[in-house]
């Protein structure tokens, strides 16, 4: 047992060191309420700037508030929604995708086009019209996000179904009866998820980069709302003088997104699948 | 009335683009004709290239031809309503050339050979999990094989629970499209025993498709010979075929490789030169 286990920490040291990370970071969001010190949304002036010290781990901002705290309610936030952005996109191109490929023809044609319409905006500069438009908000760069994200899945599904779709096993099906759906569900999903997932780990890292960027922007969280692009954004009229603002959620949104990558590389090497 | 008719069947493949239609295409299959009786072999020979799986897709009911009609047991198969179509795939199944790509590679045997079962009869786990057991055992497979999956088999082993899935519904005809022109002269052989058991035990018709001619030999009781698109030779009785003096027929004799070089014939050689 201890050497299988050990065997494995050894032949994949990165995916098993990566996903660790990745466990302990999603269940200190989970667990927020019990593991935060203090209120994160509590203002105290008395106690504002401080050094990091037993009752603040990571010392306090501006206003008094525990950085600890809010990096882990932060955390919520940051990766809840990137985590919901991902299943979004995941969902509306898987279903695209598999239309698209397994139809074919002017459904193709048409979805298609309007894919590459889409990517045509670079993403940044569609949720920025996007939120021009609706107002800022959270749910406004959310949903914009998912609109230019599911288009690259729908593509990459799209080619796998038209590969599968000549495989012989698909022909043999529909000669033994199946119905479309059971088809798709039988031969098509299951073929094609796995490499999704691979390609979705690598597509968190750019979720939660986007999502903390827009709210650096003040276009997405509105404070007091902790979130780490937000505590970027306003600590950053004391990077001179307290740079510790900046750099507790700076250092995290690059350990979680490093980790997502790496995770993302070393899981499409082992099970061989290109990025987009 | 005959089991199937293939009646002047024509088809062209064009490719068809959003704003271009490319007229240049080529004939796949020219006038067509021919039937299969019940409980027979139709061998259908023929080179690369010469249609064969074309035709094998038009009787299947996944390639709708241009011009033509498909007749099994009695009905189109392009034009009837959709119950009648669906009773008559039951008794249509197939057989592919690559055993590797027939199968779901991650199914298990036994997911594969109850996916026919499951669309078409109500049964309860008990009775799919013995009706596949004795499927396998039919085709030369064990119990212990029914959790494996496709990489775990030979190409051999995977085209036996190909026949399998093929036969679990009892169909009345089974298309064999080059089924076992990628195995081993050896295992080969056992295959097209197997075949010729399985269409006595089941009443099965068979449409050979091949360009292996021993093969094509060992099993059918009529031969047909399809050359660019055209059905140029049918002989009701296969040993018509070497009485033939049409040129691409004897083309086609000489290639069959004799047992041992010796008994090759030497005029070949001078021709081929």
């Amino acid at each position: 047992m201890i050497a299988m286990f050990r065997g494995i920490l050894k032949s994949q040291k990165v995916i098993v060191i990566c996903s660790l990370i990745l466990c302990v970071l999603f269940l200190m969001a989970l667990f927020a309420p019990w593991l935060a010190p203090n209120d994160p949304t509590a203002v105290n002036f008395v106690d504002k700037l401080q050094r990091p010290s037993l009752d603040y781990p990571f010392g306090t901002d501006h206003l008094g508030r525990c950085i600890f705290s809010r990096i882990l309610y932060g955390a919520r936030i940051s990766l809840g929604y990137a985590m919901l952005i991902f299943m979004s996109a995941l969902s509306i191109g898987l279903i695209i995708g598999i239309i698209a490929g397994y139809i074919g023809g002017w459904v193709d044609q048409l979805l298609m086009r309007l894919g590459d319409g889409l990517m045509a905006i670079p993403s940044l500069l569609f949720v920025l019209g996007f939120v021009g438009i609706w107002g800022t908000g959270l749910k406004q760069v959310v949903f914009g996000l998912i609109l230019v994200q599911w288009v690259y899945y729908a593509r990459v599904i799209r080619g796998m179904v038209l590969s599968l779709k000549e495989q012989n096993y698909i022909t043999a099906a529909k000669i033994s009866g199946s119905s479309t759906w059971t088809i798709m569900q039988k031969h098509i999903i299951p073929n094609v998820l796995p490499s999704l997932v691979v390609m979705g780990t690598l597509e968190m890292g750019w979720a939660i980069m986007n999502l903390s960027s827009m709210s650096f922007l003040g276009l997405g969280v509105q404070p007091p709302t902790p979130e780490w692009g937000a505590m970027i954004h306003e600590g950053k009229s004391y990077i001179r003088t307290n740079p510790a603002l900046m750099v507790y959620p700076g250092l995290m949104i690059m350990l979680v997104v490093v980790t997502f990558n790496l995770l993302g590389e070393a899981l499409s090497e082992r099970y061989g699948i290109k990025r987009r | 009335m005959s089991l199937l008719q293939v009646e002047q069947v024509s088809h062209k493949f064009n490719s068809k683009r959003l704003f271009k239609t490319n007229n240049q295409s080529n004939n796949v299959l020219h006038d067509v004709s021919f039937s299969i009786e019940e409980g027979s072999c139709l061998g259908l020979i023929g080179t690369s290239g010469a249609g064969k799986t074309t035709l094998g897709k038009v009787i299947l009911g996944i390639q709708r031809p241009q011009h033509g009609k498909v007749l099994f047991q009695g009905h189109d198969i392009y034009n009837v309503d959709k119950a009648t179509q669906r009773k008559l795939r039951r008794d249509l199944q197939v057989v592919f050339q690559d055993s590797y790509s027939s199968v779901n590679p991650r199914m298990t045997a036994e997911q594969i050979i109850m996916e026919p079962l499951e669309n078409y009869e109500k049964l309860t786990i008990g009775e799919r999990r013995s009706k596949v057991v004795s499927l396998l055992e039919r085709v030369g497979l064990s119990e212990k094989d029914l959790k494996k999956f496709p990489y775990q088999f030979s190409g051999g082993q995977l085209q036996r629970i190909n026949i399998a899935r093929a036969i679990s519904l009892k169909p009345k005809l089974i298309v064999l499209d080059e089924s076992v022109s990628s195995l081993d002269m050896v295992t080969q052989s056992l295959i097209l025993e197997l075949l010729k058991e399985l269409k006595v035990d089941f009443g099965l018709s068979y449409l050979f498709i091949t360009h292996d001619i021993k093969a094509a030999f060992s099993i059918s009781d009529a031969l047909g010979v399809l050359e660019k698109g055209e059905l140029i030779e049918y002989y009701e009785s296969k040993d018509e075929f070497f009485h033939s003096r049409n040129p691409v027929i004897l083309r086609m004799r000489e290639s069959i490789l004799a047992e041992h070089p010796r008994f090759r014939s030497l005029t070949k050689n001078v021709k081929m030169v």
